[in-house]
């Protein structure tokens, strides 16, 4: 996306095709979700409902009117901050996504954090230990990693540590079953519990965070440490390093201050996709797990038609996703002198 | 051919031979048996035609040799002690420190995401005891040596910004600020302009001379042998085929590939 804007125009125009984008998406979502979609005012009514039935639902989710006219609403709508309301939850679509981020927010958090560190670690072991034993492993593991799909390693995760060795929760969520969330302060429910002092329900949250985690963060490790293993024995190999060498350097400097400078590059563009891809809810992963986040909300929205619903989530991952990339634009300038906003 | 070891050379290459391996697993070899030494304070010219051995042999000086190079065979004598006998901490223990390299293209070889200060200061203080105020007074005088215009404001500058000139003026510094007994210059001045080429030579020789450094001077142009070389080593298909001191090489060629080269220089017209 980042050669969408391209890097040499400035922040405004950046901004205004970022706005372009953002339009872009929603105005597909909109059409799309009610071409594709089946008519929801069947998921709301029996099917035993006569015509009138149909059509006063049908008018009270607005879905009576021409298709533009409908579409015309919507935006106004945005303009004002609305969402539109969701069809199953009968809420504001704002207020359900709000409720639900703090929990797509700590899984996604935790996972960023392990899931880039490993790959970091293992990229730059791989490519400073070419060949060695390491590389190998880590190789192995990583294109393990990029080849299965996320439901997957969840489910087989379950299946050993859950049915088979039983020392992990089942999927059902932040907490188990009868325990009371701690008060909400940063919407971590670990921190929280922690804040609070309630040891107990901090370690049952760990336990149920354990898998989902585990899951993401693997989904996050595997690109990440491709991306820096190759950059890395590009730059080990670049003309730079050898002049370094000859002029004496460390090696420690050489690796990891003249070599990894400039692997930082294609890992920021690298770090921007998966932290667009791990905030906006890693929707299978969620859904495996249960956990109550956007993801989660997604899937659920499109199994029932519930367009505003959908649309409310488009929206969000659009706006994410520009944000991640204006951000990596200008941190892109910070890191290559070469690069001028 | 032999060469014999004339004593008190600083660096002597005695039969060096290497390659490499190709995808069957065989080494082709390149360098086939490259043997000639540098006498002290001298300026030792290699010459010869593009692809004979000449880059291979200065990076094996320094053990920087392309990855999948393989040496077969031969020694590397610098002041008297094999570099190759003592493993890579001997090559580490001369590197930028009694040794240094210019490379080619100094645009390239310098790191693209540092600033030309930092890169300088880092050398400086890989091989001197100095504080960080202290290298960079040090980088700073070397810079004003190389004759940069406005130092102080190019240290701040990242290697994009140089011209190939300056770069390789800035090359030249690092090569020099930790005081090298012996500096190696791969073609330092080809694909410059040549009113470049011309001020980065004169400053090089100066340098050279004012130092008594020992140098070797791989270079294309036979102009630039004639006027500031000592000795000349001429090379062709990875073997050297001709040792003479600069006048001897001008005036009586012994080798046949020698006088093709004189005569294929515009040299020959003038004389
Ligand atoms: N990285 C490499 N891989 C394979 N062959 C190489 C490599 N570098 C150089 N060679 C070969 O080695 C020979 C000598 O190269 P080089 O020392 O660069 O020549 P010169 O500097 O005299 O032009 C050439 O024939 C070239 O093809
Ligand atoms: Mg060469």
């Amino acid at each position: 996306m980042s050669a969408l804007f391209g890097r040499s125009r400035s922040v405004l125009s950046r901004l205004v095709g970022a706005l372009v984008v953002v339009l872009g998406v929603v105005t597909l979502t909109f059409f799309l979700a009610r071409v594709v979609s089946p008519d929801p005012t069947n998921l709301y009514v029996s099917p035993q409902a006569d015509q009138a039935t149909r059509d006063q639902v049908r008018a009270m989710m607005g879905l009576d009117k021409p298709v533009l006219e409908q579409y015309v609403t919507y935006l106004g709508q945005l303009v004002r901050g609305d969402l539109g309301t969701s069809f199953s939850t009968g809420q504001p679509v704002r207020d359900d996504l709000l409720s639900r981020l703090p929990a797509t927010l700590e899984l996604a958090t935790y996972s960023l954090i392990i899931g880039t560190l490993v790959g970091v670690v293992v990229g730059i072991v791989g490519a400073v230990r070419r060949g060695g034993i390491l590389d190998h492993t880590g190789r192995f593991v990583t294109v393990a990693g990029l080849a299965l799909p996320q439901f997957f390693v969840g489910l087989m995760l379950l299946w050993i540590f859950f049915v088979v060795l039983g020392i992990a929760p089942g999927p059902v969520g932040r907490l188990p079953v009868g325990l009371v969330d701690p008060p909400q302060t940063t919407g971590f429910v670990v921190i929280d519990a922690l804040l609070s002092g309630q040891w107990a329900v901090a370690g049952a949250a760990l336990q149920q965070l354990a898998l989902p985690l585990i899951t993401l963060a693997f989904a996050i490790f595997a690109p990440i440490a491709r991306t820096v293993r190759t950059a890395m024995l590009e730059a080990l190999d670049a003309d730079y390093v050898r002049t370094a060498t000859a002029m004496g350097l460390p090696q420690r400097t050489i690796h990891y201050r003249y070599a990894l400078k400039n692997v930082l590059l294609p890992v920021l563009t690298m770090l921007a996709g998966v932290i667009g891809f791990a905030f906006s809810g890693a929707v299978l992963v969620e859904g495996v797990f249960a956990w109550p986040g956007i993801g989660q909300y997604a899937l659920d929205a499109i199994q029932q038609s519930d367009f505003a619903a959908i649309q409310g989530f488009v929206l969000y991952a659009a706006v994410l996703y520009v944000v991640v990339y204006l951000l990596l634009d200008l941190l892109y300038a910070r890191v290559d002198p070469r690069v001028r906003l | 051919m032999s060469v014999a070891l004339a004593e008190g050379n600083l660096l002597d290459v005695v039969d060096y031979r290497g390659g490499f391996r190709g995808p069957d697993g065989e080494v082709t070899e390149v360098l086939a048996g490259v043997s000639f030494g540098l006498r002290r304070s001298t300026l030792t010219a290699v010459v010869g035609e593009t692809g004979s051995g000449k880059s291979l042999t200065a990076l094996s000086v320094l053990g920087v040799q392309p990855r999948g190079f393989v040496r077969t065979g031969g020694r590397m004598l610098f002041d008297g002690e094999d570099l190759f006998a003592g493993g890579p901490r001997s090559f580490e223990r001369v590197r930028g420190n009694r040794i240094s390299l210019v490379f080619q293209d100094a645009r390239a070889a310098l790191n693209p995401v540092f600033t030309v200060g930092h890169q300088l200061i880092d050398v400086c203080r890989a091989h001197r005891r100095l504080g960080r105020k202290e290298a960079e007074q040090v980088v700073l005088d070397m810079l004003e040596r190389v004759r940069i215009p406005d130092p102080l404001r190019r240290m701040r500058q990242y290697p994009h910004e140089f011209s190939g000139g300056m770069a390789q003026r800035v090359m030249l510094a690092m090569a020099l600020v930790s005081e090298p007994e012996l500096l190696v210059l791969d073609e330092p001045t080809t694909g410059l302009d040549v009113t470049i080429q011309a001020d980065i030579m004169d400053l090089l020789v100066e340098l050279i001379s004012s130092s008594g450094l020992t140098a070797c001077l791989i270079t294309h142009d036979l102009g630039v042998v004639a006027q500031t070389c000592q000795d000349v080593v001429v090379m062709r298909s990875g073997t050297v085929r001709e040792i003479a001191t600069c006048e001897e090489l001008f005036t009586a060629p012994r080798d046949e590939y020698t006088r093709d080269l004189l005569a294929a220089s515009r040299l020959v017209e003038a004389r």
